[in-house]
């Protein structure tokens, strides 16, 4: 019962025109955008940015609570490299306390760094929550099958994701019953020393190997009966075509990228 | 008053937008040596309210009594409420983790404290309750062993805790007819023998009526129908609203007596319809 519910990934199923857009265009807006928030160094274009970003998160209907809630497991980490920047960069002191400092350079540092950390997050966040596991696999295989002429796994990757993913519920529902059937005979494990407590682990953790290796032999002869022998030749349902508008939005991102460049080239 | 449900109520997932309710207002008592089949559609419940026997699962509204006393909420009360209601699991044979058949059935009991000699006879006694030799298998693997016997080594391990009442769901699913049979037969042998107090989940109208003497039907949640096996068993058009057909037995019955037959109503087993149909064959002759 447990998890059958519980939805995998952050993927938002709603309606918008960034949900509708092809996957694989999107994971290369992605990367662009990534890859541009490392090379500028100006708040102009990090300004830029940031609002195209905010922009694509606005035409994709994302619930300003979820883009909250992608920044929050990062939160710790963000506080820490400020503090860090903050305070341990040497430079033009404008406050001090004991060993204590503040420089100028640190704190412009320090916020320039979260910044760029929180537009990266929500760059891969808008990804994620468009995009459901399935396209966003379908995507990855689409692009890497190219590197197929040197022997790169493509296809055999994208499967190997698609059944991972596929398998999770399953195995929570899995671990609950199993969970409860060890307690129904009188297992613990809720108490007692860390190594005892992981020793309790030993009835859940066999007994979930056991079934997954079962499962796993079950679906190889499953799909090797259905005649599975790779990705050579294989059909899919879900074809992946490249629209007008996919078109048009790889263009536009990319002019937006080279502007920012240009314009990050000529401040500097 | 064994195990008594009062006005209970489950919900999975409380307050989350996937809340589900499974268990309405569900009041039910077992008496102490009964045998009690629970039959209904899938998903209607059944195993959400087995688990709320032996405090798996807590009601989100409602109380449960085991033996007049309120379950608690935690500490070791609720293993003393796990070991004396004993819950086999739907293929319980996937929970076995041990290397062998004996430390396999030991596990339960030596949760429970037992050591030494006695957790020796109390193995010994809980695989020869389900029909398995001890000499024969207590060194195996039981990962080496046949489908049925796993299963008959895993319902042992439950039955090792020496339970006042053993909830079973679906014992016998996936099992061969010879394996469904002996599980039964071993059953009833241990509830005669024992007294033990027995909980049935089935899909099986056929395994019910060889062993259960109450039947429950349960509908979204609810408690549909609550009597006599023979009085369930014989209302065939209330009980296919639930879902449910008779025993095919009941089902021939009805059959012969819709043709004009002279048969009883309520016929559960091969053996009494056999011995109905016997005696108006000598009637006849007699004629």
């Amino acid at each position: 019962m447990l998890g059958k519910s519980i939805a995998i990934g952050q993927f938002i199923p709603i309606e918008s025109p960034i949900h509708r857009l092809d996957p694989r265009v999107k994971i290369l807006v992605s990367a662009i955008l990534i890859i541009i928030l490392f090379i500028v160094k100006e708040w102009v274009s990090f300004f830029l940015i940031g609002s195209f970003i905010i922009l694509l998160n606005i035409t994709a209907r994302i619930p300003i609570s979820y883009i909250g809630k992608s920044l929050k497991p990062i939160l710790i980490l963000l506080a820490f490299t400020l503090i860090l920047q903050v305070f341990f960069t040497p430079g033009d002191y404008i406050w001090e306390y004991g060993f204590l400092h503040i420089s100028r350079e640190g704190l412009i540092r320090g916020l320039f760094i979260v910044v760029r950390l929180c537009l990266l997050i929500l760059c891969t966040a808008l990804l994620t929550l468009t995009t459901s596991p399935v396209e966003l696999t379908d995507g990855l295989e689409s692009l890497m099958s190219p590197f197929k002429k040197w022997g790169f796994p493509a296809h055999e990757l994208a499967m190997m994701v698609t059944i991972a993913l596929r398998f999770i519920p399953t195995l929570m529902e899995e671990a609950d019953r199993i969970i409860k059937a060890q307690q129904a005979r009188g297992a613990d494990f809720e108490s007692g020393s860390l190594i005892q407590r992981a020793k309790n682990l030993i009835p859940l953790l066999v007994p979930l190997f056991i079934n997954s290796f079962k499962r796993a032999d079950d679906l190889a002869i499953a799909m090797e009966s259905r005649c599975y022998r790779g990705g050579i030749g294989r059909s899919r349902l879900r074809v992946l075509i490249l629209r007008k508008a996919d078109m048009v939005f790889l263009g536009i991102t990319l002019i937006f990228v080279t502007l920012v460049l240009l314009l990050s080239l000529m401040v500097w | 008053m064994f195990i008594c449900l009062e006005n209970v109520h489950f919900s999975y997932f409380q307050n989350t937008p996937f809340e589900v309710q499974a268990l309405r207002d569900v009041t039910l008592t077992v008496e102490r040596g009964e045998s009690v089949g629970i039959i209904g559609r899938t998903g209607c419940g059944k195993s959400t309210l087995i688990q709320h026997f032996n405090a798996l699962l807590f009601p989100t509204q409602g109380t449960v009594l085991i033996d007049g006393e309120k379950i608690p909420k935690k500490g070791l009360q609720l293993r003393e409420i796990r070991r004396k209601i004993g819950l086999v699991f739907q293929y319980p044979e996937q929970q076995i983790f041990e290397e062998t058949v004996f430390d396999e059935v030991a596990f339960g009991p030596r949760n429970n404290g037992m050591s030494g000699e006695n957790l020796e006879k109390t193995v010994r006694w809980a695989l020869e309750s389900v029909g398995l030799d001890y000499q024969d298998l207590y060194k195996k693997n039981p990962f080496e062993l046949s489908g049925g016997q796993m299963r008959r080594v895993a319902i042992a391990s439950v039955l090792s805790m020496r339970p006042e009442a053993l909830v079973l769901d679906e014992p016998t699913a996936g099992l061969d007819p010879e394996g469904k049979r002996l599980i039964l037969k071993k059953l009833k042998n241990l509830r005669e023998e024992s007294g033990t107090t027995l909980v049935f989940v089935s899909h099986s109208m056929d395994d019910l009526a060889l062993i259960a003497e109450r039947i429950i039907v349960m509908d979204q949640g609810t408690i549909g129908l609550d009597g006599s096996v023979r009085q369930i068993f014989s209302q065939g058009e209330t009980l296919e609203k639930y879902g449910i057909k008779p025993p095919t037995t009941t089902r021939i019955a009805e059959l012969l007596r819709e043709k004009g037959f002279d048969i009883e109503k309520g016929i559960l087993t091969a053996q009494e319809l056999s011995e109905q149909i016997e005696k108006k064959i000598l009637k006849a002759g007699n004629k």
